[in-house]
């Protein structure tokens, strides 16, 4: 029992094959990866290595050619393209290099997005909203609309939407990419401060200071796993 | 239920970003929308208009003559003149079946001139009848007396002449007691009929009643022409009795006619029973295609303007590529996709149908207020307008809602 809740995400022997017009890209050649809660995991590696492939398939957002998903032991690769998205709605949060606002909508709404496909009612989707956004320090901010904000601030919000709906595993992609060294350095002091309060992060980065916040590190090479 | 509504909100938050473009995109739904509401609404009002002028004939009358009212084709005028000649004879024989409150002889001609001092009128009708005309024909004298039928038995050259005469020709004298002179002959005035107004653009005001005894002794019919033997003479106007299913009374009226012509079974019949329905009937045949022309008009303005809005939606959904990625990731399902365009573009349509409604409206009253047509808008036009704005927002939306929801999440990320 024990056993089966610990480990959140279960990949086994995972291939992905791409068409790349008629030529057929193998972005993953067979991977087997576990994410335990409370994980703290930085997956690193060249472009074309693959690491965006495996967080597209761990966060449910692609299936695998072949091989098997795992999502607290049930078989989720097979899943329809509407249960997946009720997957990601429930179990993931999702963090962006380029924030990936709603440019028309305001912070607020903004967090409170992933709330709307929940069937959850506006009152309750803008308090909870709210509670988290006062949590990332933007209380003064929330009615302003993502190009009224510094990219910092952005980013903020778009962790802030990442934890609306208490996912289980929060999966960030490059998310200092777009941000200088220090505003940089206080987004991976959020992400340290979720992991201490028990949240399970996963980021893809390239940069190896950030790669030194997680408590685990995978190297992916030419789709394999080179590295654990 | 709030859901759908906070989602027709957000919608017009999207419209009020691309304002103009909206409003471009709506335009063949508003013109189109407002054509139809426009055109509807005065072929409405002109149907009401008609409706109530067949409708003062009266349900209850029939008319027995030698001719049709409505004729398809052509009018064979030898065979119509060869008929026998109704007369007075009939009225009173047809009085007399159980279903028929009572039936008069009616005859008519038209009067070059008439003059009282310096006044003058032209082109008046002469009418002969019993003393049961206005009664039948739903006339009131308005002052001075009606016939009695001591003066149709005893032919009293005596007249009454309808409102339009009376202001005319007596516009500062009372008319009852005076005398007219039609083609020589003097008539007494002994009444003046409230005013009726008109019937299909004719003045029913605009005549003299005289006694048919008068009429035949003065104005003695010219049997020569085809068309004095087909249009001179008698028809008989024919009440039915109160109650009496109008059907009921022809059936009667036939058949005493038939056998008061000598008619064979395998004979048709050699006279006409009209009544205002026969009317309404042509005049709905026709309005009819007009009706179809407009709805093929309609059909294509709303096809032309759900072109523009799939036109529009497809740059809209290719514009928002990124927010459907970033939608899906954080849990929209295809069918939350599908929704959220498929509102938008309802919205647009309804948008579009609803200015084109008031438009619609706003054209037919500028219509009807420089023109003698009557416009009046009924309930269903709008909920028409409504109905058939959605549908265009439904079908022409469906396709590029439905390109929305199957973009592949991880591609639409990636989309700059």
């Amino acid at each position: 029992m024990k056993k089966k809740t610990d480990i959140i995400c279960r990949a086994v022997d995972v291939k992905k094959t791409y068409w790349r017009g008629k030529v057929a890209v193998e972005a993953l050649r067979g991977v087997s990866f576990d994410i335990k809660r409370n994980a703290y995991i930085s997956i690193m590696g060249p472009s074309g290595s693959g690491k965006s492939t495996l967080v597209h398939i761990f966060s449910c957002l692609d299936t695998p050619t072949s091989g098997e998903y795992y999502l607290e032991n049930a078989l989720v690769s097979k899943y329809s393209d509407e249960e997946l998205a009720r997957v990601r709605n429930i179990f993931f949060g999702f963090i962006f290099q380029s924030f990936s606002l709603l440019p028309r909508l305001s912070a607020l709404d903004n967090v409170a997005l992933p709330l709307i496909y929940r069937n959850i009612s506006k009152h309750e989707r803008i308090a909870k909203a709210k509670e988290i956004i006062e949590n990332v320090g933007l209380a003064d901010r929330m009615l302003h609309r993502p190009n009224e904000l510094s990219g910092g601030e952005c980013q903020r919000v778009a962790i802030a939407r990442a934890l609306v709906n208490d996912p289980k595993v929060i999966f960030a992609d490059e998310p200092t990419g777009n941000l200088d060294s220090k505003t940089g350095a206080e987004i991976m002091e959020i992400f340290d401060h979720l992991v201490d309060e028990g949240n399970t992060v996963v980021m893809v980065t390239h940069d190896v200071n950030v790669a030194a916040h997680a408590r685990r590190t995978v190297k992916l090479k030419d789709g394999l796993i080179a590295n654990d | 239920m709030i859901e759908l509504l906070s989602k027709f909100t957000l919608s017009f938050q999207t419209f009020k970003t691309h304002r103009l473009r909206s409003f471009l995109t709506m335009l063949g739904i508003i013109i189109g929308v407002t054509t139809v509401i426009a055109i509807l609404s005065l072929i409405e009002g002109l149907n009401r208009t008609v409706a109530e002028q067949v409708k003062s004939i009266g349900s209850d009358l029939i008319f027995l003559q030698k001719f049709s009212w409505v004729s398809t084709g052509h009018r064979d005028l030898d065979k119509l003149a060869g008929r026998p000649d109704l007369l007075p004879d009939d009225a009173e024989a047809i009085t007399k079946l159980s279903s028929v409150e009572i039936a008069i002889p009616q005859t008519s001609r038209q009067l070059q001139i008439l003059k009282y001092k310096d006044n003058e009128v032209s082109n008046s009708s002469l009418a002969g009848s019993d003393e049961n005309y206005a009664w039948v024909n739903n006339y009131i004298v308005e002052s001075g007396r009606d016939f009695s039928r001591d003066d149709v038995l005893h032919r009293r050259a005596v007249g009454i002449i309808g409102s339009y005469i009376a202001t005319n020709l007596f516009p500062d004298e009372t008319a009852v007691g005076k005398d007219l002179h039609l083609n020589g002959h003097r008539i007494k005035i002994i009444g003046v009929f409230k005013e009726k107004g008109t019937f299909l653009g004719n003045s029913l005001d605009d005549f003299i009643l005289i006694p048919y005894t008068v009429f035949e002794k003065f104005f003695p019919r010219p049997r020569g022409t085809l068309w004095s033997r087909v249009y001179g003479g008698y028809s008989i106007g024919i009440k039915a009795k109160d109650g009496m299913k109008i059907e009921e009374t022809i059936d009667q009226v036939r058949e005493l006619m038939r056998r008061r012509h000598g008619l064979g079974f395998d004979k048709e019949d050699d006279f006409e029973l009209n009544t205002q329905q026969i009317l309404m009937d042509l005049y709905q045949s026709i309005t009819n295609v007009g009706f179809i022309a407009i709805v093929a008009i309609a059909a294509i303005s709303l096809v032309v303007g759900g072109i523009g809005i799939m036109n529009i939606m497809l740059v809209s959904v290719a514009e928002r590529t990124r927010e459907i990625g970033i939608r899906k990731a954080v849990g929209a399902s295809n069918n939350n996709i599908l929704a959220q365009f498929l509102i938008e573009s309802i919205v647009l349509a309804l948008v579009g149908g609803l200015i084109g409604i008031v438009f619609g409206m706003l054209l037919a009253w500028l219509i009807s207020a420089v023109s003698p047509l009557k416009a009046s808008v009924s309930f269903w036009m709008i909920l028409l307008g409504f109905g058939f704005s959605a549908s265009v927002g439904i079908f022409f939306g469906i396709y590029p809602a439905r390109r929305a929801a199957s973009l592949n999440p991880i591609e639409a990320l990636r989309y700059e």
